[in-house]
């Protein structure tokens, strides 16, 4: 009887490994594919040139040589509409958390708190949809802007978040402190409180990039992509995750999807190492 | 500046939250009504008929809700034999070790990995692995979508479930070891039913994922507007046939898309919400 739960406690141990590591294997598998598939594409042209039409890349095929031509219109579209959705989410973001931690007794704060998680578990093909019909529509026709707005609207709920949790979990004392010293709520916000949750802002910043910056589904219907290296922002413009969709599709541009995505595997788990990395030294 | 502009500020800042909910309701309802008013909303509901040649135009959403419920539903039950370990790897066996660590951090990561790479992935090596395996002809389906899919929500599943075990306090468990229990006797009679009510919220959040997943399930399920008869039969789901559809419909095919699209939101809010509540709950315990 005895010797029997032993050895059911070891095989289920065990099996608890086992299953458990077998776990880290899609990524490390996921990984290695993009990796040893899209590292030799990863050259200088990468970056500096436009993706090719679907034409110039089938005369490419046809001579044998590799496709000519990058990613660049898709970087500086990632970079361009991250950069005017970031703008806009981050102050509003520590804002509105900064209200939520301050008024939690509240009840509109509740219904505010309530509604960031209603926003944050929206399908980001949804929020596509609703950029679609405020922005696209009235400007009529697809733009950057657009896309900002999609990328915008789904950074916020997380930023708002991380701010609220952060300045929570910060000791009332300081806030007392700071008060006691004579400094109005503001001012003691402003010096005392924000810096002090800085670390965990800024996380929480980076995890909200890291999170948008891979989304296709939302750029697909307000962004919609352009092959030229563009600057207007009321104009189409490409990003890296909606190249990575167009190669996808068109079978002459096949060559260039590692590439593109190996580009934005990277970027993605930088982000993400480096908010991990600053979330456990700020918590020390 | 003083207190009450400050305050104003702030109240503005979060004014903006509802604004933008109120927005995406009023949106959602206001151009899907064309669609439910021409079809009926329950007749549409429940037509399988997805037809857009002009003349004959007729819209029903239940192939795309049975898709999404059959991935969800697969992804869910492929989901449960690695997370579950994993949650208990990290939140009791290896509870505070160095191994725990690095492997959350490794499951971390994966919810991190864009999700059309993860279609990628899906494409280019499950799906000859599938196709190698006879399991189905075409390679993508239900099945290959639910796969991928699972991989997606294990770190979702996983990493709160873990938080919840850990939790369970040390004396109830030291009780039942010093009555000679076994550590997975332990786990089945200590830990499982004190943590229950989190590790199944953590679930519930899990599918909450699930049901909006947009480009892997696009790249993977084989866009075919019926209901899928089998997990290895092409289908779409209601995210799926947005994505696909959205940018070449108008009029009426692009109202009864919107309509989707309101359908899912409602699900995904019902079963956050749902979630939400019960993770509230089992804190308090």
């Amino acid at each position: 009887m005895i010797k029997k739960r032993l050895a059911k406690d070891k095989i289920i141990f065990w099996s608890i490994c086992i299953l458990a590591i077998l776990t880290a294997v899609p990524l490390l598998a996921i990984l290695g594919e993009v990796f040893f598939r899209g590292y030799d594409q990863l050259t200088w042209s990468f970056f500096t040139e436009p993706t090719p039409t679907a034409y110039k890349a089938m005369k490419a095929i046809e001579a044998g040589e590799p496709i000519p031509g990058g990613i660049a219109n898709g970087i500086i579209g990632t970079i361009l509409m991250l950069g005017m959705a970031a703008v806009v989410a981050i102050p509003m973001g520590i804002l509105c958390g900064a209200f939520l931690a301050e008024n939690s007794k509240n009840r509109f704060a509740q219904t505010v708190s309530y509604l960031t998680d209603l926003l944050q578990g929206t399908p980001s093909v949804i929020i596509g949809i609703i950029t679609y019909v405020w922005v696209v529509v009235p400007m009529k026709g697809y733009s950057a802007i657009a896309g900002s707005v999609a990328l915008c609207i789904m950074m916020m709920p997380l930023i708002i978040r991380s701010t609220e949790e952060t300045l929570k979990i910060l000791p009332a004392s300081l806030k007392e402190a700071g008060l006691a010293l004579g400094g109005n709520r503001a001012r003691v916000m402003m010096k005392v409180q924000l810096p002090a949750a800085f670390g965990g802002i800024f996380t929480g910043v980076l995890l909200a990039i890291s999170r948008v910056i891979g989304e296709t589904a939302p750029l697909m219907f307000t962004a919609l992509g352009c092959s030229l290296i563009r600057w207007s922002i009321d104009k189409p413009m490409s990003a890296v995750p909606l190249l990575i969709w167009e190669f996808f599709n068109d079978p002459n541009l096949q060559d260039l999807i590692w590439g593109a995505s190996l580009f934005l595997l990277l970027f993605v788990l930088v982000l993400n190492i480096t908010a991990k990395y600053i979330a456990k030294k700020w918590n020390q | 500046m003083n207190d009450k502009i400050y305050r104003v500020i702030l109240f503005i800042a979060a004014l903006i939250v509802p604004i933008v909910c109120g927005g995406v309701i009023y949106a959602l309802v206001t151009d899907a009504y064309d669609a439910f008013e021409y079809f009926g909303f329950f007749k549409f509901l429940s037509s399988s008929e997805w037809n857009y040649s002009e003349g004959a135009e007729q819209y029903g959403a239940l192939p795309f809700i049975t898709g999404t419920l059959m991935t969800t539903l697969l992804a869910l039950i492929f989901c449960i034999p690695f997370s579950l370990p994993v949650a208990l790897f990290v939140g009791e066996y290896f509870k505070g070790k160095r191994v725990a660590a690095i492997l959350s951090t490794v499951v971390d990561l994966l919810a991190g990995i864009p999700s059309i790479i993860y279609g990628l992935w899906g494409f280019y090596t499950l799906r000859p692995l599938i196709m190698a395996l006879n399991i189905s002809p075409q390679g993508s389906g239900i099945l290959t979508a639910s796969l991928v899919l699972a991989i997606m929500i294990i770190p979702y599943a996983s990493s709160l479930s873990a938080e919840f075990i850990k939790m369970v306090p040390n004396d109830l468990k030291e009780g039942a070891y010093s009555l000679g229990a076994t550590r997975a006797e332990v786990v089945q009679k200590v830990v499982f039913p004190v943590a229950g009510a989190g590790i199944f919220s953590s679930y519930v959040l899990a599918i909450g994922r699930a049901l909006g997943e947009t480009m892997t399930v696009t790249m993977l399920i084989g866009n075919t507007n019926n209901i899928p008869d089998s997990i290895t039969s092409t289908g779409n789901s209601m995210a799926s046939i947005i994505a696909n559809q959205f940018g070449e419909a108008d009029g009426l095919r692009l109202s009864s898309l919107i309509a989707i699209g309101l359908i899912l939101f409602l699900i995904t809010a019902g079963i956050n919400m749902v979630g939400k509540i019960m993770i509230k709950r089992a804190r308090i315990v």
